[in-house]
């Protein structure tokens, strides 16, 4: 498996990234604040409104380098990319499926298997470390329901009717988020999710993590050779990611849904940490990110072992390892795309 | 057999990933993979010399030219010599600008040491006849420079050698015809491939991904 590589996230704003030599640097005002080598990079993330040099689009193109641009609320804006993704057989292949709805309903249940069995060892983790702090029988309770609905899913041919199973499962799962949050309970509370823009404290920090990881996920279809607009789940809306939302489904609780609950419940995160706006809007202040970005880069250097491939890696590369699988299936070498199940 | 149009033409050097395996083949030049490891880059820096269009000397009787582009229509390959000697020969052909006959010897430039299969001694097998079909002579020999160990092998251009190459091109058009990518056998040359990362050799010895949903859900 590829080695994780370290992702730098540019939070300055107004800042300019150039290529000197084999360095990126950071430039603002006329003035470099940062010079990072361009080897040992996978990544490079900027929020807000930086600009970038050609050159150093082109050096990262040709060195594999991601470079994104999101909103300085972590939503994508764009994404440079090279010629190197040449494979178009890979991504007819894609398209064949994509179009084709039973197909489409196979990938997609795996997604969605993949979506409860964590969602559930999530729930399952909560009852084995904090039995005194939580009502075991309620999580018990949906944990059984959420058993049930993958056993139904892997029956299901249908993309419609995928979703409906889906969504009760998801929403029963989802009543419980509240009762995980075990510390600050008054500045922290979930009672359902909102975005666009998130108007409390818990939405703000599950919509940044969510896109942290879209971003992550789409990257890394895209590396792979497919094309992270093209879904099997989610179909074709133009600008969306639907690709990336499909595999996104198996990592959410796992990946970004116990990263903002263990902010929280360890403290990472303050009340202070937040500001709302007139129109019930809630955002992050820029230090709070800056702190969030450095957890979220820790999370991703922790090692565990991929239950699937049995090797070890960091979590940083289970969306990159999905993605891998996700194409070998495409092409034909495997029997079916293996969900990332963990507990 | 029928002559490949130059639009079909694959890429010469490709015999050699073909030869190392056929599914790496395949992903570099079907599907277009490619990874830098070590290995390519000392590869290709070494070639970064060796492959100078502009360097054309003349000591002797040997006129030495790196960089030549040669193409077989026979084969459907289209490639470059690191280096050709042409010797001055009575056997040989007469060249434009120079006088007299000479006969060329490719000469191909590799890192490492003499390999244990074949790969280097095809791509050179190709080269000659790529020079036979475009300068109507034969190329009796070629030689095989390795960077490690500073040797030059030479290699005697067989009928053998040659119809083992074109056997080896055939196949590989079809495979890219059909846009193939054969799942082989996994070995220890998989320990030096550069697309290992990409091509996960593991996964073809792995559980189903069926047994593995059943197992998993199971618990």
């Amino acid at each position: 498996m590829r080695r994780l590589l370290n992702t730098i996230y540019v939070t300055t704003p107004d800042a300019y990234l150039a290529l000197k030599g084999e360095n990126v640097l950071i430039i603002k005002d006329d003035e470099t604040i940062g010079r990072v080598p361009l080897h040992n990079l996978e990544a490079i993330c900027t929020f807000g409104h930086q600009g970038a040099s050609p050159a150093l689009m082109a050096a990262c193109v040709e060195q594999n380098i991601a470079i994104v641009f999101l909103t300085s609320n972590g939503r994508f804006r764009a994404r440079v990319i090279g010629p190197s993704n040449g494979n178009v057989v890979l991504r007819k292949t894609q398209y064949r499926i994509s179009d084709d709805e039973q197909k489409s309903a196979h990938i997609a249940r795996h997604f969605l298997v993949g979506k409860l069995y964590n969602a559930k060892w999530t729930l399952e983790r909560m009852t084995r470390d904090h039995a005194l702090r939580i009502d075991v029988e309620k999580f018990k309770r949906v944990s059984a329901h959420l058993t049930e609905s993958m056993k139904q899913l892997m029956t299901i041919d249908d993309l419609e009717v995928l979703r409906g199973v889906e969504g009760n499962a998801a929403s029963a799962y989802f009543s419980l988020l509240d009762d995980m949050i075990l510390q600050q309970k008054q500045d922290f509370f979930f009672k359902g999710r909102n975005r666009r823009p998130p108007l409390d404290n818990v939405n703000a920090l599950l919509s940044f993590a969510y896109s942290l990881l879209s971003t992550e996920v789409g990257a890394a279809l895209e590396g792979v050779g497919l094309d992270a607009y093209v879904g099997f789940l989610h179909r074709d809306r133009p600008g969306r990611m639907s690709l990336a939302l499909d595999m996104m489904e198996e990592l959410r609780s796992v990946y970004a849904d116990r990263f903002v609950l263990s902010l929280i419940n360890l403290k990472q995160v303050q009340a202070s940490d937040f500001l709302k706006k007139e129109s019930g809007a809630v955002l992050m202040t820029d230090d709070a990110r800056k702190k969030i970005l450095q957890l979220w880069k820790d999370k991703k250097e922790e090692k565990i072992t991929h239950p699937f491939l049995k090797e070890k890696i960091s979590w940083g590369l289970v969306p990159h390892a999905q993605a891998l699988l996700l194409a070998r299936f495409i092409r034909g070498d495997i029997d079916a795309y293996p969900p990332f199940l963990w507990k | 057999m029928t002559d490949y149009d130059a639009s079909e033409f694959l890429l010469l050097s490709g015999i050699q990933h073909f030869e190392f395996c056929e599914r790496q083949w395949a992903l570099i030049h079907i599907e277009q993979e490619w990874e830098e490891n070590v290995l390519t880059i000392e590869g290709s820096h070494l070639h970064e010399k060796a492959d100078d269009p502009f360097i054309r000397e003349k000591r002797k009787d040997v006129l030495y030219v790196r960089g030549l582009p040669v193409h077989s229509s026979k084969l459907g390959l289209t490639g470059i010599c690191d280096v050709v000697e042409f010797h001055k020969d009575p056997n040989g052909v007469p060249l434009q600008n120079e006088e007299g006959s000479y006969l060329p010897v490719p000469v191909e430039y590799k890192r490492g040491r003499p390999k244990k299969d074949q790969s280097d001694i095809s791509q050179l097998v190709a080269q000659a006849i790529c020079l036979e079909d475009m300068l109507y002579c034969k190329v009796p020999r070629g030689e095989l420079f390795y960077h490690e160990t500073r040797r030059r092998v030479e290699v005697e251009i067989t009928e053998d050698l040659k119809n083992n190459v074109r056997k080896i091109a055939q196949r590989m058009h079809e495979y890219y015809a059909r846009r193939h990518t054969p799942r082989v056998k996994t070995g220890e040359h998989c320990q030096s491939c550069s697309l290992r990362h990409i091509c996960l050799p593991e996964l073809l010895t792995k559980e189903s991904v069926a047994r593995y949903m059943k197992r998993m859900l199971a618990e």
